[in-house]
């Protein structure tokens, strides 16, 4: 079944050891399942549509040194708590406000029992080689306890940065930062993740987050990697009883990145909100995947995903949504929806429902769509040049899920964000819209 | 000379000939008003004069001001002066009406060489002529055209062209899908942009607009070209008669 068994990845970063019990523990199953599974090879069914022959050609080494994050423009202005993470260890903390908590996961030998009974619990390694590999070899990262009932005002800006530190930059580094999230009962935070980088490099990124009973999580993400980047992800939450996670996930970066997003709703009456945008131009390759699994009856999960693929650009979207037998009163929205802007762009589109309960209300689709020519000629007709015509268009179709935001600055600086790309890649897209 | 100038004017639809011969000219401050039975070919000439793909002009020419308006972009068209009220307007899904506005007249101004327009006095300006239309703020605020009545549409078409001020004005079917009331109201704001420099296409099937909009002249339109021309005495011929002269013509 392994395809490559020597595991470049994981043989990059010298494996950690000493620590505590619990860390050697957890880093040493992580690591035979690794071992054990190897990369996905296109016959993986999770894996179909993204072929990973080229990050498999790395012999990455070690991303090692930190180096200053700046913001991208979208988010200069955006009121926050920053944290940084540079080659996934952690070299920057901003204040964070009362009732929260910060662990450097460089060195958990001491770390509390919320981070040494939590962490590898939520992301699990046995079907995931990537998260099997972070789990092995992370070097460092960070894990946030917003303590009960804290409502955390100001936004936590996590800007995770990856580049080679050597003198050329020219070899491919590998890092894999650790995230861990705690949002105790009945406390509040948002937590808005970056992703750059620059040179080539591999961003093997794992997030765990726990959300408490009546506790809300905002939790949005943008990758804008850079152009010979791979970013892989994986976010893995478990939320419990009227909880809210509202996520965002802004995808412009990376030669090929894969999302994925996996949930178990371990409560009644959760909210739960994934969305997106993926915007990809070139050669890109941009995978988002996803799983929601309604363990329990009542709650809801609200998934729009928007795409715009350019050039030769080639979109993945699974999405599967299990509800099991108890899940009763489960409402389970899901749609993809893809422009293509050119004949060779692609988009693979995979919804998924498995439903055992039946008392449920779920609906899922895909759409694949081109510009309207009668669109494109009214606005022409109006005086609006046609790269303009094109690039007010592209940004009104993403605009759709960007409105799914419940936090309005950050709403703001992700519609900037997707503004700016459509003004790079399309053309003289309009900063921001609205009267 | 005129303000229009159309000759001899020849266009094809997926390689079906529709516009068969037309001669047109419009004098500036006039309007003009273009009469004819269903599928004669009005549409078609108000969107080969605005420069809508798929419309092949094979013969003939368009002069605006004297400018060969065939060799012109449908951009660079309407930002010289020509302005297309649509039979059917498109719905914009996410672009709201204010954006939609500024953005067609900052392409104008970036044009001339002039900075982006202000953007507080432009909301005001625009606010003053959408009331005299009926079109309320909400209405401005919602996305372009989606989910707005028949009327609703046309009086935004309208609104448009108040804003953009345009030299030549095509108003295609602009009364159809409107009630008396609505019909009052559209007409009046037309009117109001009636001026010495202006000059009008006003497309219509019936008599009715006509007179709410009066024009100068009116000319029939069957079978790809214009059958006949005269003044208002010509809408109520044919209010009478129907369009079953030009039947033949149009067979
Ligand atoms: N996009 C099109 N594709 C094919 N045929 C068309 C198209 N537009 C117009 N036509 C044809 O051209 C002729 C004239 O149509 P049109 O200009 O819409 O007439 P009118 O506006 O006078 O009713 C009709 O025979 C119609 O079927
Ligand atoms: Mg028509």
């Amino acid at each position: 079944m392994a395809e490559n068994s020597s595991l470049a990845l994981l043989t990059a970063v010298p494996a950690p050891t000493g620590g505590a019990d619990w860390l050697s523990k957890l880093r040493r199953t992580a690591v035979a399942n690794a071992e054990r599974t190897g990369l996905p090879g296109v016959r993986t069914e999770a894996w179909k549509f993204t072929n990973l022959n080229a990050l498999k050609a790395l012999e990455p080494v070690a991303a090692t040194g930190t180096a200053e994050i700046a913001r991208p423009a979208a988010f200069a202005d955006l009121e926050a708590v920053e944290l940084h993470l540079s080659n996934g260890m952690l070299s920057h903390t901003g204040d964070l406000p009362d009732g929260v908590e910060l662990v450097d996961l460089a060195d958990p030998t001491a770390a509390p029992d919320w981070v040494s009974k939590t962490l590898g619990t939520i992301a699990e390694t046995g079907p995931h080689p990537f998260t099997a590999i972070n789990t092995g070899s992370f070097t460092g990262g960070v894990a946030l306890r917003i303590k009960r009932g804290t409502m955390v005002e100001t936004p936590i800006l996590l800007m995770v940065d990856t580049r080679g530190q050597d003198a050329g930059g020219e070899q491919t580094v590998a890092a894999h930062p650790r995230v861990l999230v705690v949002v105790e009962d009945g406390a509040s935070a948002d937590l808005v993740e970056l992703h750059t980088g620059a040179g080539a490099y591999v961003n093997n990124a794992v997030a765990e987050i726990v959300i408490g009973k009546d506790a809300r999580l905002g939790h949005y993400k943008h990758q804008s990697e850079s152009d010979a980047a791979f970013h892989i992800a994986m976010t893995a939450v478990r939320c419990a009883d009227s909880s809210t996670y509202d996520a965002f996930a802004l995808l412009t970066g990376a030669r090929l990145s894969r999302n994925e997003v996996r949930a178990t709703l371990a409560g009644r009456h959760i909210e739960y909100r994934i969305n997106g945008g993926y915007l990809a131009c070139g050669d890109q390759h941009v995978d988002t995947s996803t799983f929601i699994d309604h363990a329990e009856p009542d709650c809801a999960s609200h998934e729009l995903y928007k795409g715009v693929l350019a050039d030769r650009a080639h979109g993945v979207f699974q999405g599967k949504i299990l509800v099991r037998p108890h899940a009763q009163k489960t409402d389970g929205y899901q749609m993809n929806r893809a422009l293509l802007l050119s004949r060779e762009a692609e988009i693979n589109s995979k919804p998924e429902l498995e439903i055992y309960a039946d008392d449920v209300k779920c609906s899922h689709g895909a759409t694949v769509g081109e510009l309207e020519d009668d669109q494109l000629f009214y606005l022409m007709a109006r005086g609006i040049s046609r790269e303009r015509a094109r690039a007010m268009l592209v940004a009104a179709y993403v605009d759709e899920a960007i409105d799914q935001i419940q936090r309005e600055p950050v709403r703001e600086a992700f519609r900037t964000a997707a503004a700016d790309w459509m003004q790079k890649h399309i053309a003289g897209a309009p900063a921001s819209e609205g009267v | 000379m005129a303000l229009l100038e159309i000759k001899n004017l020849h266009a094809t639809v997926d390689g079906k000939p529709i516009l068969k011969g037309i001669d047109l000219s419009v004098e500036a401050g006039q309007v003009h008003a273009i009469m004819g039975p269903n599928g004669s070919g009005k549409s078609t000439l108000s969107y080969v004069l605005a420069g809508r793909e798929g419309y092949e002009v094979t013969e003939g020419s368009v002069r605006l001001d004297g400018r060969d308006l065939l060799e012109m972009e449908t951009d660079e068209r309407a930002v010289a002066g020509v302005f297309l009220a649509m039979q059917y307007p498109v719905e914009l899904p996410g672009v709201t009406g204010m954006t939609f506005l500024r953005e067609a007249v900052n392409a104008r101004r970036k044009a001339a060489g002039e900075d982006e327009i202000d953007a507080m006095g432009f909301l005001k300006m625009v606010r003053a002529k959408a009331k005299t239309l009926g079109v309320t703020d909400d209405m401005l605020k919602r996305a372009v055209n989606v989910g707005f009545s028949g009327g609703e549409k046309k009086r935004n078409e309208i609104l448009q062209m108040a804003v953009l001020e345009p030299k030549f004005c095509i108003l295609d079917e602009t009364d159809s899908g409107l009630d008396i009331d609505a019909l009052k109201v559209v007409s009046e704001g037309v009117n109001a942009l009636r001026s010495a420099g202006r000059s009008m296409l006003v497309i219509t099937h019936y008599q009715r607009l006509l007179s709410h909009i009066e024009p100068d002249v009116i000319h029939v339109l069957a079978n790809g070209r214009i059958q006949k021309t005269g003044g208002k005495e010509l809408a109520l011929e044919l209010e009478k008669n129907g369009y079953a002269d030009f039947a033949e013509a149009a067979a």
